[in-house]
């Protein structure tokens, strides 16, 4: 296996010119793919966290016209491809329909009017395109952490006077954060990955920013690889990230919190330093 | 038996109560009158519909026919005619406001510490000053023994210290009528001692207590009406030490032999 995994990564570094990756490494081109990488995923991941939690909230209600409108959210955007998603954005609905207007329904009262193709940019289109399809991902994942909280605590709440929002505000989410953050981390790891899709909707990303460089210089490998150590730099620090989070809402359940990595190293220092001090 | 008609206005009044979960009839028919300041221990076997009893006091259970009311108002119903209807959730929850319950499994918000866990509902339900807030979480945590746990979370407690935080935080909302669903039952026996304590002092302290519990030295210590049910109606009721010493009816004396 490990001889295997030796020969290929021989072989490629025979084929691969480390100059040009040098070069391309930390080119304005690829930095501002990666800005906006970072950007829309951000963004798109924020959009799919409250959607999510509405939606959740939807669907537990008793209510069966919610429950069921959040159901058929989740159903469907679910079940499409997030890439015909980002295609409907961005090349259908502006052909459907021509312009984009914020008002009051049926009446003439209008906030804000736009021709659609203006107004559908491929950032808009990929935060659309992205952030509704995560909303139905996230809804299930909040729906889960919701329903993980004992039902004495929602009792508990009731009793001292609170109403179903507060509740759901103050002591049901709150707790459900323990469930909700892990796979919420994978979402947004995945998010990281998945705004390569945009390069479809031609978004500047770090994925189109590197093909746009090799369509010119033919240095097809070498821009997959800058490509591909910058979205494994992302996913290390959302990874990191994630720890941390996971660490701060793991409180109250834990007796005592685990030591951190850094803590754990430092600790391993300190006991070295001294022990070579001390005799 | 206090006499309900030379009061005027008993703390809970229970008329006719009736609950059914599916098909199971748990309540079928109680009639329960507290009078303030008074405590009403509950005892019966398993399944006799006491929690289920207990639970539609403040709602947290429907009921399926009857009244019960808590100082003169239905706390979960409006009633129209001789038909009652549900009220809003919001509204409910104004009026549970007033009624402090205590659970068998404590049920403390466990990401919050104890402080935090009294101060709570005083804040976010009356709109009260935190810092003021602050000053009534400490001072009630002090009375239930715990002056030194303000800041430690359900997990770093013992079942009788979060339980003594669970009393506190339910005091902490100034209630005029205080349930307690078996309280002590999910206790180890060294620990059941300390919650007694603590509600001893507050049925002393002329508190309106309905308390479903086993613990029948508590019935007799500080009971002012003891009520044994068993098959979703009271079978009998009366002053604690009579019912304990000469239980009059055969179903009683038979629970009696078994717990005491």
């Amino acid at each position: 296996m490990v001889l295997v995994v030796a020969w290929i990564v021989a072989g490629v570094a025979r084929v691969v010119d480390a100059d040009t990756i040098r070069h391309y490494l930390f080119n304005r081109l690829i930095l501002d793919g990666l800005r906006t990488t970072l950007v829309v995923a951000v963004l798109a991941q924020l959009i799919g966290i409250v959607l999510g939690v509405v939606l959740a909230v939807m669907r537990l209600s008793k209510n069966p016209v919610t429950s069921t409108t959040a159901w058929g959210y989740i159903w469907f955007f679910r079940g499409t491809p997030v890439l015909v998603q980002l295609l409907f954005w961005f090349a259908a609905v502006p052909l459907a329909f021509k312009t984009f207007s914020l008002g009051i329904p049926f009446t003439h009262v209008t906030f804000y009017e736009k021709p659609m193709v203006t107004f559908m940019t491929s950032f808009v289109a990929a935060l659309l395109g992205l952030g509704l399809n995560e909303g139905a991902y996230m809804a299930e994942i909040v729906r889960a952490g919701i329903l993980s909280v004992d039902e004495g605590q929602v009792e508990a709440a009731h009793a001292l006077g609170m109403t179903p929002g507060l509740t759901m505000r103050r002591i049901v989410l709150p707790q459900a954060m323990r469930v909700i953050i892990p796979p919420t981390g994978n979402e947004f790891i995945s998010m990281l990955k998945t705004t390569s899709l945009a390069s479809v909707v031609l978004l500047g990303e770090l994925l189109r920013e590197a093909q746009n460089v090799y369509t010119a210089n033919f240095k097809n490998l070498e821009l997959l690889i800058v490509a591909s150590f910058w979205y494994l730099v992302l996913t290390t620090i959302a990874s990191i990230g994630q720890y941390y989070l996971e660490r701060r809402f793991a409180r109250g359940s834990a007796r005592e919190l685990p030591e951190t990595p850094v803590q754990r190293i430092r600790r391993n220092l300190s006991l070295w330093t001294r022990a070579r001090v001390e005799p | 038996m206090t006499d309900v008609a030379a009061s005027p206005q008993p703390m809970v009044l229970a008329e006719g109560v009736h609950k059914s979960f599916g098909r199971n009839e748990v309540l079928k028919g109680i009639d329960l009158v507290v009078q303030p300041g008074q405590v009403m221990v509950v005892i019966g076997p398993s399944g006799s519909g006491k929690s289920t009893f207990l639970r539609c006091i403040n709602h947290l259970e429907k009921i399926d026919a009857g009244r019960i009311r808590v100082d003169g108002i239905l706390v979960g119903y409006r009633e129209a005619g001789d038909k009652i209807y549900e009220l809003r959730e919001r509204e409910v929850a104004e009026r549970r406001a007033q009624i402090g319950m205590v659970f068998q499994r404590f049920n403390l918000f466990p990401h919050m510490t104890a402080l935090e866990n009294v101060v709570e509902a005083p804040v976010q339900v009356k709109g009260m000053a935190r810092p003021k807030a602050m000053g009534l979480g400490r001072d009630l945590l002090e009375k239930v023994g715990l002056g030194d746990k303000f800041r430690a979370y359900p997990s770093q407690l013992s079942g009788g210290q979060q339980q003594r935080v669970a009393i506190a935080r339910a005091l902490a909302m100034d209630p005029k009528l205080m349930l307690f669903d078996e309280p002590t039952s999910a206790l180890d026996p060294e620990l059941v001692g300390d919650v007694l304590d603590v509600m001893k002092d507050l049925a002393r302290a002329g508190m309106t207590m309905v308390v479903v519990t086993h613990e029948m030295g508590f019935a007799r210590e500080v009971g002012d009406e003891l009520v044994f049910m068993d098959g979703g109606v009271v079978v009998e009721h009366g002053p604690p030490r009579e019912v304990l010493a000469s239980p009059r009816h055969e179903r009683t004396k038979a629970f009696l032999s078994k717990v005491l």
